[in-house]
């Protein structure tokens, strides 16, 4: 797979439509599978790894759905493609950063994708845009059947699925869903959302699945259990306390927009400007403004933008998609410099001048 | 008799935790555990459950220290592991360690899930698909020993019987 091609994009889950996008990013599922004939990756030595890397490709490369999958393998990719790829969510950190024969099959349109010698053998993910938990649900069970033909999946009647962790046992399946909540966090009541959602047994996580201060206000709510519930409760689990989340937020921004419309109309305009004129920027900065200015479309503030162009700089704006775009590898001070000189062309070209409408 | 970390108690609590990584032992009395394990719950909201801070929670139920050191020197008849590598890894080694070590485990999943009994999908494949071919990972263990130890004969014959459960090359 050339990975030049996707850079160009924005992937997936940051598309921009489905049901519920503009605070709906995306919906994922997980499912984790080991082979029955091998130990699980903590294990397994050199000569197991390559060889459950060789069975699983050649299984999921045979099964129907993968038409347009590819394969990349991991292993030989070099540092800033792995980190590109973790930043399209299409593998997890620590795919990217553990060692040894491992890779990942990528549908072109990045909707699945299936990491070989992650935690376990297997974790197949099938991420849609928006509000879209059943189909994604549908997809990846299809696409799990089809392989249960081919290999043998460890498998225990009464624990379900057998996984390295015991967290992951049962179904083994993660349904997530990412929501921008950046009204929640202005009005200070977003800790309070989660300590609610842990009660009901809901996981909170960052974009990258970092703790509690999440970049650009984002959050992906998953279930913690795995065991003990069908996979379709599960879903419905996660999928019932979003439109409760919707409406938190909708209501944190009446309420802005109600009692305190100068002050954040003045946040929105000043996150724009920043973004259109600073000469240098990191990444966090440029996520936290990206956040308010989306925000502030999303409720009609600004006016010369739209979702689908904010959607792509949240991605490119990430190190290693700067740096692919830029075409060579760039230190920190240099991506930053580079990064304010990528949002100053993409924020101005569109109204032709430099003085942002409001 | 080893002494609480923090007090001049005597230590009945025996932890171990996971901080990237790196397996951390920590002997502690009974208030000094308790504090311990109250504050890591409210420090770090449990994003995922944290395995670590459950298994440090089962464990220190009412475990005295030989108790707890001869359960962690039991070790799957399949891949190795040891219940203590299990403690400090918080991964298991294989498949039949949940068939092995189950009375350990499922108190453990219980704390996590709620549950012990799986209702989800199931496998097209079982029993054939798991019993059987565990035997497999113990089999390729023996071979790799078997070479380790230059006793080519014995892993010739782990070797065939290696061939005869695998099922014939699928072709590509
Ligand atoms: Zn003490
Ligand atoms: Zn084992």
């Amino acid at each position: 797979m050339d990975l030049n091609q996707l850079v160009t994009t924005s992937g997936e889950w940051l598309r921009g439509s489905g049901p519920e996008s503009d605070i709906v990013i995306s919906s994922r599922v997980r499912l984790a599978r080991n082979l029955a004939e091998f130990p699980f990756i903590g294990r397994a030595g050199q000569q197991d790894r390559t060889e459950i890397e060789s069975i699983l490709r050649d299984s999921i490369m045979q099964i129907q759905e993968s038409g347009d999958l590819e394969y990349v393998n991991v292993n030989e990719l070099k540092g800033i493609d792995r980190q590109f790829l973790v930043e399209r969510q299409l593998i997890s950190r620590e795919h990217a950063e553990s060692e040894g024969a491992r890779g990942v099959a990528i549908a072109r349109n990045e909707q699945i994708s299936l990491m070989i010698n992650e935690e376990d053998h297997l974790r197949i993910q099938v991420m849609h845009s928006g509000l879209d938990l059943i189909s994604a649900w549908e997809q990846i069970d299809r696409i799990d059947s089809l392989l249960s033909d081919i290999v043998n999946f460890a498998y225990h009647p009464k624990f379900g699925f057998l996984t390295a962790c015991p967290t992951n046992v049962g179904t083994g399946v993660r349904v997530s869903v990412m929501l921008h909540l950046p009204a929640l966090v202005i009005t200070r009541q977003i800790d309070k959302v989660f300590r609610s959602l842990q009660k009901i047994s809901l996981a909170v996580r960052g974009l990258y699945g970092e703790g509690s201060q999440a970049m650009g206000d984002f959050y992906q709510i998953s279930n913690q259990i795995t065991l003990g519930k069908t996979e379709i409760d599960l879903v419905k689990q996660v999928g019932d306390i979003v439109p409760v989340l919707i409406d938190y937020e909708r209501r944190a921004r009446d309420f802005l927009v109600r009692e305190s419309h100068e002050n954040l109309h003045d946040k929105v305009a000043r996150a724009y400007g920043i973004l259109r004129t600073a000469q240098t920027i990191s990444s966090e900065e440029t996520m936290h403004l990206l956040s308010s200015v989306r925000m502030g479309v999303n409720l009609g503030l600004i006016d010369d933008l739209q979702i689908p162009l904010l959607n792509e700089l949240f991605i490119h704006t990430q190190p290693a998609h700067l740096q692919k775009l830029r075409g060579i590898e760039l230190d920190t001070a240099d991506r930053n410099i580079e990064r304010a000189r990528y949002l100053r062309r993409h924020l101005n070209k569109n109204n032709g001048d430099e003085s942002g409408k409001n | 008799m080893m002494k609480c970390q923090k007090c001049n108690k005597t230590a009945t609590f025996h932890i171990t935790e996971l901080t990237k990584g790196k397996p951390e032992e920590l002997h502690l009395c009974e208030d000094h555990a308790r504090q311990y394990l109250t504050t890591q719950s409210d420090e770090e909201p449990a994003v995922t459950p944290s395995l670590a801070g459950v298994l440090a929670h089962q464990l220190a139920v009412g475990q005295t220290a030989e108790e707890l050191a001869r359960l962690d020197q039991r070790s799957c008849p399949v891949c190795g592991i040891t219940f203590y590598e299990f403690r400090n890894q918080g991964r298991l080694g294989c498949p039949y360690d949940y068939v092995c070590f189950m009375a350990e485990l499922e108190p453990l999943i219980v704390n996590i899930h709620g549950e012990t009994d799986h209702v989800g999908k199931i496998s097209a494949r079982y029993p054939e698909g798991t019993e059987h071919r565990t035997q497999l990972v113990r089999l390729r263990r023996e071979m790799k020993e078997a070479i380790d130890e230059e006793d080519y004969e014995l892993a010739s014959k782990l070797r065939d019987e290696i061939r005869k459960i695998e099922e014939p090359p699928k072709k590509k």
